[in-house]
């Protein structure tokens, strides 16, 4: 199986929506193709945890019928769209690869997935998750791993490795997936992909299952950075639903711009140490691309990002052990029998979450615990300030900046489960972006030594996904 | 930054998070959090005196909506997905110790 773009149909989401709308293809002829692939092949790579056909059918009957009475069904009329678990869908079942909302049917609908639906596209499925997004191999769902399609011994990546992995099979053009600290970025590289962070911001988070609020952030996977663009473009925006949404229009991107005078930055931190030498070549040979094209190219220094990973795992614990607080057997999900209450939660609790959750709530807890919470959450939050005072220098000579996406190309199932700080370092390229709100892109460009994909990661200032997108679309016709 | 974590630590820690840690778990815990507090001393040496910490990278500050009424969630199909209702309200095991 291979990631050609628009395996499923042969056609980008681009195009789908194109045909869709002049009538050249019906909306239920693709759902039906789509539908026919993820019944061949999700067997074995395991991206969907939910595929909701019925429902999409219906979604796309109604799209032809508009279609067949003059009207416009939107930028993304008839485009399948797989959505991660963790984003909420009233009435089907969301769990967040968590037992603890095994049967979960939310009373709403997240804003991403509204905007999507009435832009045109078509929900086909909840895709496979790390718990509650805390991970970078989907090996941590409770409902089993997915499978890298590229080579099925392999993990996709996480934690919306099932989402990077449906785009990858063909089994959905578009994607949703949640970036905390890579979670969408580092499963694109890894299954060759694009994937996307937004400023945080950008785009709503409101039926988002929070796991660190002030770094997650919605945003898309498609086969082409074209598709990423229209799918962003449909979902960012403000929301009176999320108060932490930027309140101005999100600004449009042009990929046909070009990167001539361009000055893009090396990030000296995330190209040496730590960084497998295969793929530190192709983020070289991408920089010699974007150089070729009329673009500056030299290396920069973000002092702060060596220590990134080491605020980011007391910032998104601290804040996930928080966020989950709320998952206490009485509202929703299961509840453990118990003889009080207390006994209750610890029960429910205990049985309800995998290892890594409880290992993430163990350490949030304890960071903002009497005694140590200025020395370890107000500490890492001001390490994020000098952090982003350091990319504020280095946008000071440089447009947008470069590097890996993942220390590696895809490693083993079960290569990192018994050494939690090992697979935490999957994330190192990916976590600055992440504490400064920035955003971030990641473009397959060629394969490693075991010939799998590499992504190299476009990095730009808040709100600068313009910039960010004409690098990323020169890179993808010169990779 | 604390030296390092105890097993008591561990177990005082899972009191407040309201986990129910099996003695193993308590053991994995315990050498496994020291792990990752230790590679955070990076960030505990790092001078932040007079540096305001960040949660936000926009400045946005106190965002409020129009105070306009709009429909809430629909109450039944909030309480179909508790674990146990009754008349209307969500139903817990025993609160206070018997008087």
């Amino acid at each position: 199986m291979t990631a050609t773009p628009g395996a499923g149909t042969g056609r980008t989401a681009v195009e789908i929506a194109r045909d869709v709308r002049s009538g050249a293809v019906t909306a239920r002829q693709v759902v039906e193709d789509y539908l026919a692939r993820i019944g061949a092949h999700d067997g074995t790579v395991h991206a969907f945890l939910e595929v909701t056909g019925e429902a999409a059918r219906a979604a796309a009957d109604a799209i032809d019928l508009r279609v067949a009475k003059g009207e416009d069904p939107g930028p993304l009329a008839g485009v399948p769209v797989a959505l991660k678990d963790n984003l909420c869908t009233r009435g089907v079942p969301t769990t967040a690869g968590s037992r603890i909302l095994e049967g979960w049917r939310p009373p709403y609908t997240a804003t991403v997935v509204e905007r999507l639906t009435a832009a045109g596209a078509i929900p086909i499925g909840k895709t496979n998750l790390d718990e509650f997004a805390m991970g970078s191999s989907t090996e941590n769902s409770a409902y089993g791993p997915t499978r890298n399609p590229h080579d099925h011994s392999r993990v996709p990546g996480g934690s919306s490795g099932g989402s990077a992995a449906a785009v990858a099979a063909g089994f959905a053009p578009l994607a949703l997936g949640s970036d905390t600290g890579g979670s969408i970025r580092q499963p694109a590289a890894l299954c060759g992909v694009v994937g996307v962070k937004p400023t945080y911001g950008a785009v709503s988070r409101y039926g988002l299952i929070a796991f660190a609020s002030s770094l997650d952030q919605i945003g898309p996977f498609a086969a082409t950075v074209a598709d990423a663009a229209l799918a962003l473009s449909a979902i960012a925006g403000p929301d009176q639903m999320d108060s932490t949404s930027w309140p101005r229009p999100f600004p449009p991107l042009h990929l046909d711009r070009g990167v001539e005078g361009l000055r893009v930055g090396i990030v000296a931190e995330l190209s040496g140490e730590g960084i497998a030498g295969d793929v530190n070549a192709r983020v070289r040979a991408a920089a010699d691309a974007l150089s070729d094209l009329g673009a500056k190219t030299d290396e920069v220094s973000v002092p702060g990002a060596r220590y990134a990973l080491s605020a980011y795992y007391l910032i998104a614990p601290a804040e996930a052990s928080s966020n989950l607080a709320r998952y206490d057997g009485v509202r929703y999900g299961m509840r453990a029998d118990a003889a009080d209450i207390t006994e209750m939660y610890g029960a429910t609790r205990e049985r309800g979450f995998g290892a890594e959750v409880k290992r993430r709530i163990m350490l949030g807890t304890y960071a903002l615990s009497a005694g140590y919470y200025d020395a370890y959450y107000g500490q890492a939050q001001r390490a994020r300030t000098l952090l982003i005072r350091d990319f504020a220098a280095a946008y000071e000579s440089f447009d947008v900046l470069l590097s890996p996406t993942a220390p590696t190309t895809a490693f083993a199932l079960g290569a990192k489960t018994s050494d939690p700080l090992t697979m935490y370092l999957s994330d190192v390229c990916t976590i600055p972006t992440n504490l400064a709100g920035h955003p971030g892109i990641t473009v397959p460009f060629g394969v490693g030594d075991d010939g799998l994909p590499v992504g190299v990661q476009v990095l730009a200032p808040a709100l600068g996904e313009p910039v960010m997108f004409r690098v990323a679309a020169a890179l993808e016709a010169s990779g | 930054m604390a030296a390092s974590l105890s097993r008591d630590d561990v177990v005082h820690v899972a009191r407040l998070a309201r986990l129910a840690l099996s003695d193993d778990e308590v053991e994995r815990f315990t050498e496994q959090l020291a792990a990752v507090l230790e590679h955070a001393a990076d960030v505990a040496g790092l001078d932040t005196a007079g540096v305001a910490p960040t949660a936000h990278p926009l400045d946005l500050v106190n965002v409020l909506r129009d105070d306009v009424p709009r429909p809430c969630l629909d109450r039944d199909e909030v309480l179909a997905m508790a674990p146990a209702v009754e008349d209307g309200r969500f139903r817990v095991p025993k609160i206070l110790g018997e008087p």
